[in-house]
C-alpha cells in the first residue's frame, strides 16, 4: 500500500512465516470451538472468546495485511481511530440493561385457576 | 483501501454491537445445533483462513514478479471463497427449512427457549442473523468477483493492485473472526434441547 517504486520490492515476511501465522488462527478457532461446549457463564466465555478474536484480528492485520511492516505513521493514523471510535459505540450499552429490565417490570403474572365458586 | 476498511470496520462493529444490545435486553435463543450448523460454520471459517493464506503467497508471488504463480494463488483464494458462499447458502436453507425468518422464529424454538416464566424468545434473531451475516456474505461474494478480475488481468496490473486487491480480501477474512464466536459460538444449542 505505501510508495512501493518497483515492483520487484521484497514482500517482508517469509512463505513459512504466513504459514505459521495461519496454524495459529486455526488452532485458536479449534479453541473458540471447543469453548462452546464447556459449561461456563455467559460473560466468561464472551470475555475469552471476544479476547482470542482481538488476537485472531491483530495477527490477521499485522502480518496478512501487511501493517507490522508498514510505516508507523499509517499505523498511528487507522488503529487508535477505530479503537476509539468503537469504544464510542458502547455507550449505548447501559441502556440495553435499562430495557431488560422494564421488559420483566411489566410481565404478565402466570395466570391462576379460578377460585371456587360458593353456592348456597 | 485502508479507508475504506477502516469505514467498513466500524459498519460491521455497530451491526454487532446493535445485536449485542438486542441480545443483551431480550430473551435469546441458542438453537445452532453440533451438526450442521457448528460444523458447517467451522468448515467456512477453516476455508476463510486458508483463502487468506493463499492470498498472502499470491500477493508475495507477485511482489517477486512471478504473475503466473500470483495468478494461480489468487484463483485458489476464489476457490475457497466460493465454498465459503456455497457453504453458507447450504446453512442459511437448513436455517429457512426449520422456519427461521428475519421477524418470526420457528414454533418449536418459540417452545423451547420460552422461560419458565413465560417471557418468549425474542424474534429479532433472524432479523440479525440475516443481517449480519447477510452483509458479510456480500462482502465475500464482491470480494470474490474483485479477485476474478485481478486475476484475469494480473499481468497488465501494478504489483499494488495486487495488494490492495489482498487487503479487501483479508478483511473479510477479518469480519469473520469477529461474527463466527459472537452469532455462532455464542448461540449454540449445548444441551441439545431442539428437536434435528
Amino acid at each position: 500500500m505505501n510508495a512501493h517504486a518497483h515492483a520487484e520490492e521484497h514482500f517482508a515476511g517469509s512463505n513459512r512465516l504466513f504459514t505459521f501465522i495461519w496454524i495459529w488462527l486455526v488452532v485458536l478457532t479449534l479453541i473458540e470451538i471447543l469453548l462452546a461446549y464447556r459449561p461456563m457463564s455467559t460473560v466468561l466465555m464472551l470475555t475469552i472468546l471476544l479476547g482470542l478474536s482481538i488476537i485472531k484480528a491483530a495477527l490477521i492485520v499485522a502480518y496478512f495485511m501487511h501493517l507490522k511492516f508498514e510505516r508507523l505513521s499509517l499505523i498511528l493514523t487507522i488503529v487508535p481511530m477505530l479503537v476509539v471510535c468503537i469504544c464510542l459505540l458502547f455507550v449505548f450499552f447501559p441502556d440495553s440493561f435499562r430495557s431488560a429490565g422494564l421488559r420483566y417490570q411489566f410481565k404478565q403474572p402466570p395466570p391462576v385457576a379460578p377460585p371456587p365458586v360458593e353456592e348456597f | 483501501m485502508w479507508l475504506f476498511i477502516v469505514s467498513d470496520s466500524l459498519t460491521f462493529s455497530a451491526l454487532l454491537i446493535g445485536y449485542s444490545y438486542l441480545r443483551a435486553s431480550n430473551v435469546w435463543p441458542t438453537p445452532f445445533p453440533f451438526y450442521p450448523s457448528i460444523v458447517f460454520a467451522s468448515v467456512m471459517t477453516f476455508c476463510l483462513l486458508s483463502s487468506s493464506l493463499t492470498m498472502v503467497f499470491g500477493v508475495s508471488a507477485s511482489s517477486k514478479g512471478d504473475k503466473a504463480k500470483a495468478r494461480k494463488w489468487i484463483f485458489a483464494t476464489i476457490v475457497f471463497g466460493t465454498a465459503f458462499i456455497v457453504l453458507h447458502l447450504i446453512e442459511w436453507n437448513h436455517l429457512m427449512h426449520q422456519g427461521l425468518r428475519p421477524f418470526y422464529l420457528p414454533q418449536t424454538w418459540v417452545e423451547v427457549f420460552t422461560t419458565t416464566d413465560g417471557v418468549p424468545p425474542s424474534p429479532l434473531f433472524g432479523a440479525t442473523f440475516f443481517t449480519i451475516t447477510g452483509l458479510h456474505m456480500f462482502h465475500v461474494a464482491t470480494g470474490v468477483i474483485y479477485l476474478a478480475v485481478v486475476a484475469l488481468r494480473v499481468k497488465k496490473l501494478k504489483h499494488e493492485d495486487v495488494e490492495i486487491s489482498g487487503l479487501y480480501w483479508h478483511f473479510v477474512d477479518l469480519v469473520w473472526m469477529f461474527v463466527f464466536p459472537l452469532i455462532y459460538i455464542m448461540s449454540v444449542d449445548v444441551g441439545g434441547h431442539l428437536p434435528h
